[in-house]
């Protein structure tokens, strides 16, 4: 991984705080685990059935039965649960998750999200997407600020179908950490070597730039 | 009094599901998933099949067969973006598919399985997953119908039960096999350990037994089991 991106993951990882319930979406989001403190008190939960996610096994060490959302083999910690897919999903929807950490295709300056479909190229599923997105407590999106052509992902609105709407309180990129506001986007801090002019020129909607010092990641 | 022996070949069990069927499948990616089962339906043949499954494997494993072999018609999933060949049949109009919300698939078959027509939700609003599902108004909110899912068989996959059709899961393969069991007019459970009764302790059951046809016993696991290496 890119220093930009693990800047940007071990930033993310600072958002949780002790005592969450939290899951950590697919591909990026799921590597903030690598970035908390051993023994940090925090209950992660993945959709296909456990909360109490330890740390992922090579597959000579994994139990075949033991999986993440995301396929990855996982493992338990003392005080793991295993459960069906209902109860697992009661826990999502009954605003039992404090926090879900999720990728993007775009995100809008009102928080909307879309990122389960592009359309022509894309639509394999949400799976659990569309009810961590609208269920949980949080929802901040880990994502590059760009796509790899260099078109913002952070738009006044989404072109692509939403999986949620209104449902993204803070985005973190590897240029910024800017959160949803009703006025729309309000950058809070900018990656090392980044000045808030390249956030702006990289972000497809306003930005609210802070008066003074900005914090710096 | 003794609990009757439910325990069946796998040839008698899968020769029950006929043509046209709807077919629950259990399983999460690999954990869960009746992989013997399911070769057992790709060895009969059975056509026309609506598979509901979370998912749709992954190349060369479990539904991929039933796509591969061309018996499915319709699949009700959550996502398939692990199956290129699933993809490719959903492209090229030759597999309908419906997508759910995970959990939303989850509470459709566990309603199913409790007798229940629906369930309210309010999942998928600004979504495809919601056009064309009836919308009522509760408390001052909208709700999406959600309408309950059966199956004529429902295929499970179990670590260990008994002879009586107690199951009792492994970690993550729990997932939606307790819910599709109470869901299907025929439920057939493979099982890689099968006790006599009294081998699972009552109050480690999962599934009880009253909600299975049929127990087949796995003499081997073939490697669609095993740790996906990728």
């Amino acid at each position: 991984m890119s220093d930009a991106r693990t800047r940007m993951v071990a930033r993310a990882a600072r958002e949780i705080a002790p005592g969450m319930v939290v899951n950590l979406g697919i591909g990026l989001p799921s590597r903030v685990v690598d970035h908390l403190p051993p023994r940090f008190p925090v209950c992660l939960h993945t959709e296909n059935g456990l909360s109490g996610v330890g740390p992922t096994l090579p597959p000579d060490s994994a139990d075949r039965n033991l999986i993440d959302a995301g396929g990855a083999y996982v493992s338990t910690v003392p005080g793991s649960a295993f459960f069906d897919s209902a109860v697992s999903f009661a826990l999502v929807r009954s605003g039992r998750l404090d926090l879900t950490m999720l990728g993007a295709f775009e995100v809008s300056q009102a928080g909307d999200l879309a990122n389960w479909i592009i359309p022509g190229r894309f639509s394999p599923g949400a799976g659990g997407g569309i009810e961590l997105a609208q269920k949980a407590r949080r929802v901040a999106v880990l994502t590059m600020h760009t796509d790899r052509d260099g078109t913002p992902k952070l738009v006044a609105d989404c072109s692509m179908p939403l999986t949620a709407r209104g449902c993204v309180s803070r985005v973190f990129t590897d240029l910024a950490v800017i959160d949803v506001t009703p006025a729309g986007f309000a950058l809070r801090e900018v990656a090392q070597g980044v000045t808030p002019e390249q956030v702006i020129a990289a972000t497809a909607a306003p930005l609210a730039v802070p008066d003074g010092d900005i914090v710096v990641f | 009094m003794r609990l009757p022996d439910k325990t069946t070949a796998i040839e008698e069990a899968i020769a029950r599901i006929p043509d046209g069927a709807t077919v629950m499948l259990g399983g999460f990616g690999v954990p869960g998933t009746p992989f013997t089962l399911i070769r057992e339906l790709v060895r009969q043949g059975q056509k026309n099949l609506t598979v509901i499954k979370n998912d749709a494997n992954e190349k060369g494993m479990g539904v991929d067969h039933l796509l591969a072999s061309g018996q499915v018609a319709r699949l009700v999933t959550t996502h398939i973006g692990l199956n290129p060949r699933a993809v490719a049949l959903k492209n090229a109009g030759s597999l309908d598919v419906e997508f759910c919300a995970q959990g939303i698939l989850a509470e459709r078959v566990r309603a199913g399985g409790a007798g229940l027509k629906a369930v309210v939700a309010d999942i998928g609003l600004d979504t495809d997953l919601a056009r064309g599902k009836p919308r009522i108004e509760l408390g001052g909110a909208v709700g999406v119908v959600e309408t309950a899912l059966r199956a004529d068989a429902a295929l499970l996959h179990a670590g260990r039960a008994d002879t009586f059709g107690n199951l009792r899961y492994a970690a993550t393969a729990r997932n939606f096999n307790p819910l599709m069991a109470m869901a299907g007019d025929l439920v057939i459970a493979e099982a890689e350990i099968v006790l006599p009764p009294g081998g699972l302790a009552p109050e480690d059951i999962h599934t009880p037994g009253p909600f299975v046809d049929h127990v087949v016993r796995l003499a081997h696991l073939s490697e669609e089991y095993g740790v996906v290496r990728r």
